[in-house]
């Protein structure tokens, strides 16, 4: 019988393995230490490490980041928690001024181990300032680490080697990831840095999900197989450092690519990805290529438009099936109640 | 005591005035803010200070640095960009670092390193250790968001923290009162529940005294944070060697009771010519050795570039 945990939990383990383990650990963040404990990743940690470890602070995301960087110079590891990816922007300074730069800004002499943990939310009305990824700010600066697990696996390994890291990593969690449940290994265990994992092998389609949108990619690829189409699908897990080679060689063997981000496709990680894929095959090999994302606008909260924004499987599965037969079918599969979204509740 | 505080401020003062005269030959490809006028606090705050314990600065952090015994060799052949610099040549002369005198940097945006010092104070209460942080920062500063912030957290967990605003009145050119509606600013840190005072005029000695006896009540455990605002003034312009009247935004007889008032020419009728004469030789060779190592450095590898982006 498999251990199976849900991504909170898996998070949560991680933590506490890492504390128990590493003194320097130490965890803060807005409501860290509230009953609620970040929707229980940080759960018990306040009573097993205590309050100097495991803090709540003021809103006051500047000045906390700031604090973290200080803490990682002293000696410590700090892992400080956002509740929403969208409050991050206002540490923005602390982030890319400070700690993406002192380690290359000062000889090598002092670098920042520190994690950032943040969350990305997704329907039952988030809205503009709930619901944007932005992982690509991060992706664009050199001396930032940038993570999004989908699984709960993933999430406590990428959690650890985060924490071991000595540079800083923006950690990113999507909140129905957090729902999730697999296969989690008691023990401690890191995924490394930089390496993608094929979750889907196939020869026809190349579809690169990143964070939620794995999700969607594989539902997509299931919807492929019933019209005869294998799909391989590509979970980047880390975006810097990314694994480019794993996806082009997947590309090189599918000839087709489509890269679904859960984030604008302006600027973002997939038009990173597509470019560098292009980059590396250019002169060996014609491909065809496709990025999805957010719908360039801000995201709404009401419903029926919310759903207009975002890609889901069948969406995904429509592209690629054009992509792959050269029409413009405008195919579309009918819905399988087995891939149907998990459905968010509230009331956060 | 006098010979080792005149020590000092020649040193910043010449090492400054030396930078100024290399600067016109392009040597020096950096921006420099220089610390005429204001080596008084750094000097004064530095002396009451341990090796250990840890000071971050701002822009304007040569005499920071100096003052906290920063190696002088690597900061001039850090300004001029040299492999053998502080930094390796890639900080420059707005990011100084010596970790082993306890200078942990200075960043070129206005208020930045403030919570780093906090979180730096926050990490050596839990560790009970007896060292203490020191916080530089200038009169721009305490109108960023992020200082709010700042002394709201070191006043919450009390944390062993000393803060400094050197207050020169100018934000680049512009005067304190035309961005400020309370100038009062160690009144207004009163309100966070910080213990604070206002030391006017340069005055080196009674800033060395309340700073010291703040030191040693952190180390004997009084509760943290401390905060002085000490009145300084900016003699060169904001960025570069020369004189700045010219630009109209202050004039030259604001600066004369400044200069009247220099404790750098206060100190030196307090020391015996011979005493004197021995330091300010000492000092200027020490001085000419450093330009020369700077000079004689090599500059960093190509291969430079690419490395210590990440930490293994």
């Amino acid at each position: 019988m498999k251990r199976n945990l849900t991504y909170v939990e898996a998070i949560r383990e991680a933590s506490d393995q890492e504390m128990d383990r590493d003194k320097s650990v130490i965890v803060f963040g807005l409501d860290v230490d509230d009953p609620k404990a970040i929707q229980g990743t940080t759960e018990g940690l306040l009573r097993k490490y205590g309050a100097e470890r495991v803090f709540g602070t003021p809103l006051s995301e500047d000045a906390m980041t700031g604090a973290a960087i200080g803490m990682a110079l002293a000696g410590f590891r700090p892992i400080h928690i956002h509740i929403r990816m969208d409050f991050i922007l206002l540490a923005m300074n602390q982030l890319i001024n400070i700690a993406a730069k002192y380690n290359y800004m000062y000889g090598g002499q002092i670098n920042i181990p520190l994690v950032v943990r943040s969350m990305i939310g997704k329907s039952w009305g988030q809205g503009a300032q709930h619901s944007q990824s932005l992982y690509s700010f991060f992706m664009h600066v050199p001396g930032l680490k940038v993570v999004a697990p989908t699984t709960p696996y993933d999430a406590k390994g990428c959690l650890i080697t985060a924490i071991r890291d000595n540079n800083p990593v923006i950690y990113i969690e999507h909140r129905i990831l957090h729902f999730q449940k697999g296969y989690v290994p008691k023990k401690l265990y890191t995924v490394p840095s930089g390496k993608a994992r094929i979750t889907v092998k196939g020869k026809d389609i190349t579809l690169v999900g990143i964070s939620y949108m794995q999700i969607e990619c594989q539902r997509a690829a299931r919807y492929l197989e019933g019209a005869g189409i294998k799909a391989e699908v590509i979970d980047p897990i880390w975006l810097s450092p990314l694994d480019i080679d794993t996806i082009v060689a997947s590309v090189n063997k599918t000839g087709r690519l489509i890269v679904v981000d859960n984030d604008w496709t302006t600027c973002g990680a997939g038009s990173e990805i597509v470019s560098m894929v292009l980059e590396k095959l250019q002169g060996k090999r014609v491909i065809k290529v496709r990025r999805l994302g957010f719908a360039p606008v801000t995201c709404p909260p009401t419903p029926p438009l919310e759903k207009l924004f975002y890609p889901d499987g069948r969406g995904i599965a429509s592209v690629a099936f054009d992509l792959v037969k050269g029409g413009q079918s405008k195919w579309v599969p009918d819905e399988q109640i087995d891939l149907k979204e998990i459905e968010f509740k509230g009331p956060f | 005591m006098n010979a080792k505080i005149y020590r000092s401020l020649y040193r910043i003062r010449r090492v400054e005035e030396e930078i100024g005269k290399v600067y016109p030959t392009d040597k020096i490809k950096s921006p420099v803010h220089l610390s005429i006028g204001q080596e008084a606090v750094s000097v004064g705050v530095c002396l009451a200070l341990d090796s250990q314990d840890i000071v971050f600065g701002t822009y304007r952090g040569h005499a920071l640095y100096l003052a906290k015994g920063g190696n002088l060799k690597k900061m001039i052949a850090e300004l001029y960009g040299k492999a053998t610099g502080c930094a390796k040549g890639k900080g420059g002369s707005m990011h100084l670092i010596d970790v082993a005198a306890g200078v942990m940097g200075e960043s070129a945006i206005v208020g930045t390193t403030i919570p780093q010092a906090v979180g730096y104070a926050y990490a050596l209460k839990i560790k009970r250790s007896s060292s203490v942080v020191v916080s530089f920062f200038g009169d721009g500063a305490v109108e960023e968001g992020v200082f709010h912030e700042s002394m709201n957290f070191a006043a919450l967990k009390k944390l062993p923290i000393i803060f400094i605003c050197e207050n020169n009145f100018y934000a680049i050119h512009t005067h304190q009162m035309k961005r400020q509606a309370n100038p009062k600013i160690w009144e207004r840190v009163k309100s966070y529940g910080i213990s604070s005072e206002r030391i006017v005029g340069n005055d080196l000695f009674k800033i060395y005294q309340h700073v010291g006896n703040a030191v040693k009540a952190l180390r004997s455990g009084k509760l943290g944070p401390i905060f002085f605002e000490c009145t300084t003034y900016r003699l060169k312009e904001h960025v570069g060697p020369n004189e700045d009247y010219y630009l109209g935004y202050r004039t030259r007889e604001e600066a004369e009771p400044w200069l009247k008032n220099d404790p750098l020419q206060k100190l030196a009728l307090l020391i015996k010519s011979k005493n004197r004469q021995e330091i300010e030789k000492e000092v200027e060779k020490e001085i000419v050795e450093a330009f020369a190592y700077a000079e004689k450095s090599p500059f960093p590898k190509g291969s430079e570039l690419f490395t210590e982006v990440f930490k293994d």
